[in-house]
């Protein structure tokens, strides 16, 4: 999410005409009514209710927020606005996306609902030795999770400064710190029922704006998409060209193969998400993991369909140019268009739906990082397993708190800074440390732990050091450190590398342990995988 | 024991393990087997009926994956180098690349129908059948 805000400039609003009463109202009664339904929701049961919602709810009703979780502001605000700007190249994203849903569909979701209970490192755990192997999902899962969610804060600033007209550094600083305390509240009260239902909530909420939005612009257009993509080119500097691959993406060879990678993060990396795994424990059976993975790839194709109806709309009707002139750029073209077609309330409600996106997102993110904490690190490696339910789930709670402190000070940081990378690394991190011990451990017997170590360390190994000498870090004039320069890997995203240097990693450990793989809880994991048998319910 | 492995089949077998001792003295054979009430997950491995489900789910699974990934991949390509194929007008402004990219929508969706058809009438029965037999101790 690409947000230049600047504090100082003495500010035009996103539209003039925007009311932060009416807005400020929206968030307030948006803000209650969905802390309500986490306080509704809440149960102070054992660790499965406050981890896994104790399994209780439906195929359709996960599905929901699966799709929740995955339609972000980012991918809301974001790639609606990317495809006003730069057309066809803002698509691409949205369809790295959908396809990602068949790794879990095919491969990942149902398997993974009969193996664990809690958290990724069930799975991974499994067969192999728990306690190493537990500390490294856990490191995984908590630095995927604490990345993508500082990105979702930083971005939670900007974007909520833009829509209220928040003014200076302090001002965003109090938006990220009450983004923060909302979203510990839902964790704490909640649990993953009332996260769920926040999100279940606010998914609702999103798909019927993006369908009702989309409708009238198709209505205005007398339903005829040619129409709609004339007018869109008339407002496009790009003209044409705006509906072929090339404008983003398409400068250089650098660009492209960096686009490349990018696309196999996304495309790799959704079955390897902490927060997206957990979400199909909150199921009772591998049946309704896969329905909940059905409803969010029909959900989801209906949306990102609508995304580009919006996005030719945006270009349209408001047009680049005043897109680009407006205080957060690309991401306000959806408000900008909603306040186009249906004035200060329809914007009050885009801007509170955005907001309430990034509110269920980040608490998601921060109940898997904390149940990862507490179940794999204090109570199957501290604790050897021997933690009642109850010490894992405070422990689960205060490390919820200090998560929450960590992502208010680490978004307040980062704010300033074009975090986008953030996402796409999160996204390289679990395609490279988890995708390939994940399949590896489903599906290949001789697979042991010196495989798994290797693999999961070696897969975020290498796409850390991959992205310390790139120009996310140094040499570029947007990088972290601009003065110096040593970017000594071309790609921004380090995908391409280190996807597949994971998957080798984990043949090479493998055929390095002198202790070969546990036969007989490798047939029990096998058989539970896909009969079910002996799942927990 | 770790939380990531409970005793197997729990809710079933808990009621009759529990009884067994008060009903037949210990000396029935479920109580001897109190411990170790797991089924026996080597021989379910084993079985004729488990190898098939396995083959038949590799089968479809692996090869939908390679399929759907090689047309992404291929689709991922065409977008980063062939801008003026992709740019070919078909219908108005509509071109090859919306039309690949609204394929690959449509693709997705198939798949998606495809395997959900294919688990509920192939494996679905079949796993169910393996779990009788376990719970019956046939297998």
């Amino acid at each position: 999410m690409t947000t230049h805000y600047d504090a100082d400039a003495g500010h035009h609003r996103i539209v003039e005409a925007g009311s932060p009463v009416i807005n400020f109202s929206v968030f307030a009664v948006l803000i209650l009514v969905t802390l309500f339904i986490a306080y509704r929701a809440s149960s102070r049961g054992t660790s499965s209710d406050y981890f896994v919602a104790g399994s209780t709810f439906s195929g359709a009703q996960n599905g929901i927020a699966l799709s929740g979780d995955f339609l972000s502001a980012a991918s809301f605000l974001g790639i609606a606005g990317a495809i006003a700007i730069h057309g066809y190249d803002g698509f691409l994203y949205s369809i790295g996306f959908l396809v990602a849903w068949l790794v879990n569909l095919l491969l990942v979701a149902e398997r993974l609902r009969n193996t664990g209970r809690f958290t990724m490192g069930d799975v991974l755990g499994f067969r192999m030795r728990q306690r190493p192997v537990r500390a490294a999902a856990a490191v995984s899962t908590m630095m995927i999770t604490i990345f993508y969610m500082i990105a979702q804060m930083a971005g939670a600033g900007s974007l909520v400064a833009l829509l209220l007209n928040v003014q200076g550094a302090w001002g965003q600083a109090l938006i990220i710190a009450v983004v923060g305390v909302v979203m510990i509240l839902y964790v704490l009260v909640g649990g993953m029922k009332g996260t769920t239902w926040v999100q279940i909530f606010k998914a609702t909420l999103l798909l019927i704006t993006v369908a009702l939005m989309t409708l009238f612009l198709l209505g205005k257009f007398g339903f005829s998409v040619n129409d709609l993509m004339d007018q869109a080119a008339a407002g496009n500097p790009l003209g044409e060209r705006m509906f072929a691959p090339g404008a983003q993406y398409g400068e250089s060879s650098t660009t492209r193969l960096d686009f490349v990678s990018l696309s196999l993060a996304l495309v790799l990396g959704v079955a390897g998400l902490p927060h997206v795994l957990m979400r199909f424990y909150t199921v009772p059976t591998a049946k309704e993991a896969r329905r909940s993975v059905v409803w969010a790839t029909w959900l989801m194709s209906g949306f990102y369909l609508c995304t580009l109806v919006i996005g030719f709309g945006a270009a349209a009707l408001v047009g680049t140019e005043k897109i680009m002139n407006a205080p957060g750029e690309e991401n306000s073209a959806a408000p900008l268009l909603a306040y186009e077609i249906g004035g200060t309330f329809l914007l009050g409600v885009v801007a509170a739906v955005a907001f309430a996106t990034i509110l269920a997102v980040v608490a998601g993110l921060t109940l898997t990082a904390s149940a990862s904490f507490a179940h794999d690190l204090y109570a199957n490696v501290i604790k050897r397993g021997r933690a009642d339910s109850g010490s894992e789930v405070r422990v689960a709670r205060q490390t919820a708190m200090v998560i929450g402190a960590v992502s208010i000070v680490g978004g307040i940081l980062v704010h300033e800074q074009n975090v986008a990378f953030l996402v796409g690394l999160a996204f390289a991190f679990a395609a490279s440390a988890n995708l390939s011990t994940l399949l590896y451990s489903l599906f290949w017997p001789r697979f042991n732990t010196k495989g798994t170590l290797w693999a999961m360390y070696g897969g975020l190994g290498s796409c850390l050091l991959l992205v310390v000498f790139s120009p996310v870090f140094s040499g570029d004039p947007d990088s972290i450190i601009p003065a110096v320069d040593f970017a000594l890997f071309p790609l921004k995203n380090p995908g391409i590398v280190s996807i597949p240097l994971s998957f080798v990693f984990g043949v090479i450990g493998t055929f390095r342990d002198e202790e070969p793989a546990d036969r007989a809880r490798q047939a029990e994991m096998e058989v539970r995988s896909l009969t079910g048998i002996g799942s927990e319910r | 024991m770790t939380n990531a492995t409970p005793p197997p089949m729990r809710a079933r077998s808990a009621g009759q393990a529990g009884k067994a001792p008060v009903a037949f003295g210990g000396i029935d054979k479920s109580a001897a087997r109190r411990g170790t009430d797991k089924p026996d997950f080597d021989d379910i491995q084993q079985s004729d009926k488990f190898i098939r489900l396995r083959s038949r789910l590799k089968r479809f699974v692996f090869p939908m994956t390679l399929l759907f990934l090689c047309w992404y991949i291929g689709y991922v390509v065409l977008a980063a180098y062939a801008h003026d194929f992709m740019a070919t007008p078909l219908l108005g402004n509509v071109n090859v690349g919306i039309v690949l990219g609204i394929a690959q929508f449509a693709s997705t969706v198939v798949i998606t129908t495809l395997y959900v058809r294919f688990a509920d009438r192939r494996i679905d029965p079949q796993v169910a059948e393996i779990r009788n037999d376990v719970e019956d101790g046939t297998l």
